[in-house]
């Protein structure tokens, strides 16, 4: 079959399994966009390419899937950046195009030419430059390949505009025969006698416990680590990626560890004997001061890219591998070595019953009020009117670590957060995204007044597509997480962090085609979050006036260890320091 | 010193494909995770669609082993071996011009060429340019017996390495 470029790559989208795309047009991909209107392929018209990126990360969050997004040359290009570099770290797959100018001009400084393999280099798993239209089918397949495989990443394809017009021989069963990339073979299976060794370890150690990550997440392993957790009496500690792993009610699970997690967590993550690292990179948010974290825990480290292992902490037990592929081997080993042990459950009880007694003496809190909107009330208050069964996107700063402290998530995937970049900006387009990937779900975008001003034009997309998702805004009037460093560690020298001079959401949010809802009294919370529920037609934003000087705690200071965190007054005066 | 933290230089040899952004991608990897190449050297290998990269990095055996991973997961990478503690071959090719504007010095020079295993490759009034190749300490030798002579101008290659075939296994073989 003859087909152009733009004929081919829409043919192989379609063969990829792609149903969605969102994208923005201009000059380098017009032969693109002149035949999509022939393809049955959904586009999604964002209002600026950075939305693009992020509703494609947020659809791939959100289903397991490869999100795909479109762009022009240049500027087009350079703005997907900041949403390729956010999928990318937290390794999501996505696969963007990008236009060029023809192949003859490339190099030559022409119109809205930008080096995009060079600029998107350092922050995509691959890309390529397809300069010849025979090479074109085989590149888009091997860049979803890369994209799904292994450890999911960002592929970006760069097409010049002649390669998009030319004409070439398709051959549809060539197509969906598989992949070869020579140089790429990720290793996908765990290395049984490091297993065998893992599930000894398991078994024996007195002070274990899970560290979740991300990777538990996006390989599917979540039941299977649950299950291991319950087995052999091991509590949970999860990473902002990891979160959703574990229901957040489950008796073992200690919620999130890290700079801005709980007590119990990063006191047993601390006091441990054993470390069982799944999915997780031993990120500095999450160690605190590397050299007094867990000083005296041997590590198991199970992840599919081996050069996180040993990066930045020493491991004991290495598993190169697939999260759920490992879990699969592992668990009946874990299950053999604790059918051995006879005395396994009551040395194991000492520690389930000491981590217990952190969870109880120093739980998540905050003063609550009748007076004004506590930030973490909205969230517990969100939490309550959605089931807890709501897809939940943030942006970044103070509201996403309330949101990871306060919502309790039931299953995989529900919450979608920009972790490794904190890319302020993500939850707009990241939940447009999702609700278009997951339309039975509800899709709660909980942002911030800073936050939402970086791509609060994406709501002008979902009233364009009618995409029904709901946004609160916890506003604070500052640049909330930047205001609480600058009041512990810089004498309260608020710096440049004042909001206060803001648009009215909600005429804003009208004004856009949504609807726009405000509460400024706690009262109001319930009502206006149930108002909000029954809108399924337009987006819905809310605009919650929140106590202006709420800090985020437990925090560990930067530069300190994990259990030399800062704890919530409990209702004293003085901020209580935790032993 | 603990021999982790000991700061050495390695050999690390790489096979990638023929490919223009595959050396700029490994390129790039050293300086955006901040790691130093002392030297570098591309050629193609008997499969014209491979290319072999031999560099040398200086850093500690962690450092190391973190180039060695971040090597490995680039996509158009093949292998990665650390050569350094393997038994191999080592090369390295120097071209220097050096005054000779006595007749003694002349003397000298040739002297030194002859117990190198050098070569004269170019000649004009007051220099000569010499050829040298060989592991990196005879060529640091060499140069530093040469440059009293006044060194005009030099170039060298940065070293090329290949495992020895006495071991029982080439590079390609290596399954790692």
């Amino acid at each position: 079959m003859k087909l152009s470029g733009a004929e081919i790559l829409l043919r192989a989208l379609e063969l990829e399994g792609v149903e969605k795309i969102f994208g923005y047009p201009g000059g380098a991909v017009l032969d693109i966009y002149d035949r999509l209107p022939f393809s049955p392929l959904k586009h999604y018209l964002t209002r600026h390419e950075q939305g693009a990126a992020h509703a494609a990360d947020g659809y791939a969050r959100a289903t397991g899937k490869v999100g795909v997004c479109f762009a022009t040359s240049g500027p087009g290009a350079t703005n997907l950046v900041t949403g390729l570099a956010t999928a990318q770290i937290d390794s999501v797959p996505v696969v963007a195009f990008t236009g060029n100018v023809p192949t003859y001009m490339i190099g030559n400084d022409a119109f809205q030419e930008v080096d995009t393999v060079g600029i998107t280099r350092p922050i995509t798993k691959h890309n390529f430059l397809v300069k010849d239209v025979k090479d074109l089918a085989d590149t888009v397949k091997k860049a979803f390949h890369i994209a799904r495989t292994g450890r999911p990443g960002v592929v970006l394809v760069d097409l010049p505009k002649d390669v998009t017009r030319e004409i070439t021989d398709f051959f549809e069963e060539e197509y969906k025969t598989p992949v070869q990339i020579r140089s790429y073979k990720p290793v996908l299976k765990g290395h049984p006698g490091q297993i065998k060794r893992a599930a000894k370890a398991i078994a024996s150690a007195e002070r274990p416990i899970l560290y979740i990550g991300g990777g538990v997440v996006s390989s599917g392993a979540s039941d299977l680590v649950v299950k291991m957790a319950e087995v052999a009496n091991i509590p949970m500690a999860a990473t902002l990626m990891g979160l959703t792993a574990v229901p957040g009610n489950h008796p073992f699970f200690l919620g999130m560890l890290g700079m801005h997690g709980t007590y119990a967590a990063n006191m047993a993550i601390q006091e441990s004997d054993l470390i069982v690292a799944i999915g997780a990179r031993f990120d500095d948010r999450v160690t605190g001061k590397l050299s007094e974290f867990a000083p005296n825990a041997k590590v198991i480290h199970i992840d599919i890219d081996s050069a996180e292992i040993g990066k930045n902490r020493a491991v004991d037990i290495p598993i190169v591998g697939d999260a759920k592929l490992v879990m699969e081997e592992l668990l009946p080993e874990v299950e053999k070595q604790v059918a051995k042990n006879r005395e396994f459950y009551a040395v194991r009880e000492k520690w389930i019953l000491k981590v217990r007694s952190w969870k109880e003496r120093y739980p998540l809190w905050y003063e609550p009020s009748d007076r004004v909107i506590k930030p973490q009330f909205v969230i517990e208050k969100i939490w309550e009117v959605t089931k807890g069964e709501a897809v939940i996107t943030t942006d970044v700063g103070q509201h996403q670590m309330w949101v990871a402290q306060y919502y309790r998530f039931s299953f995989p995937r529900q919450l979608i957060t920009s972790g490794g970049l904190g890319t302020m900006g993500f939850g707009v387009p990241a939940a447009i995204g999702a609700k278009v990937g997951r339309p039975d779900k509800t899709v709660f975008c909980i942002s911030g007044d800073g936050s939402f001003q970086m791509n609060m034009q994406e709501i002008v997309t979902a009233v364009h597509y009618n995409i029904p998702i709901k946004v609160a805004i916890i506003n604070n009037g500052f640049l909330g997480m930047v205001r609480q460093w600058q009041g512990i560690f810089y004498q309260k020298n608020y710096s440049q962090v004042h909001l206060d001079v803001q648009p009215d959401f909600v005429k804003l949010v009208e004004a856009m085609g949504g609807v726009g809802l405000r509460a400024t009294k706690p009262a109001e919370v319930e009502a206006v979050l149930k108002e909000a529920m029954a809108i399924d037609d337009r987006p819905v934003v809310i605009d919650f006036i929140v106590d202006r000087e709420e800090d985020v705690f437990p925090m560990v200071p930067p530069g300190g260890a994990l259990h030399e965190m800062i704890l919530p007054s409990y209702g004293k005066k003085k901020e209580k320091k935790a032993v | 010193m603990d021999r982790k933290c000991e700061q050495r230089k390695h050999i690390i040899s790489v096979l990638v494909e023929n490919q223009p952004g595959a050396l700029a991608r490994i390129i790039e990897l050293f300086s955006s995770r901040g790691y130093n190449i002392e030297s570098l050297n591309v050629g193609h290998t008997e499969d014209p669609s491979i290319s072999r990269i031999t560099m040398v990095a200086k850093g500690d055996e962690h450092t190391i082993e973190q180039i060695v991973k971040q090597l490995r997961r680039i996509i158009d990478v093949f292998k990665v071996r650390d050569l350094t503690d393997k038994k191999k071959l080592d090369r390295e090719l120097l071209i220097v011009r050096v005054n000779v504007e006595t007749p003694e010095k002349k003397e000298e020079v040739m002297r030194l060429v002859e117990i190198f295993g050098a070569q004269v490759v170019d000649v004009s009034k007051d220099t000569y340019t010499v050829e040298l190749t060989g592991d990196e300490e005879q060529v640091d030798a060499f140069l530093e017996l040469i440059k009293p002579m006044g060194i005009r101008e030099m170039a060298r290659t940065g070293r090329v390495a290949m495992v020895r075939a006495l071991q029982g296994e080439t590079f390609g073989e290596q399954k790692e």
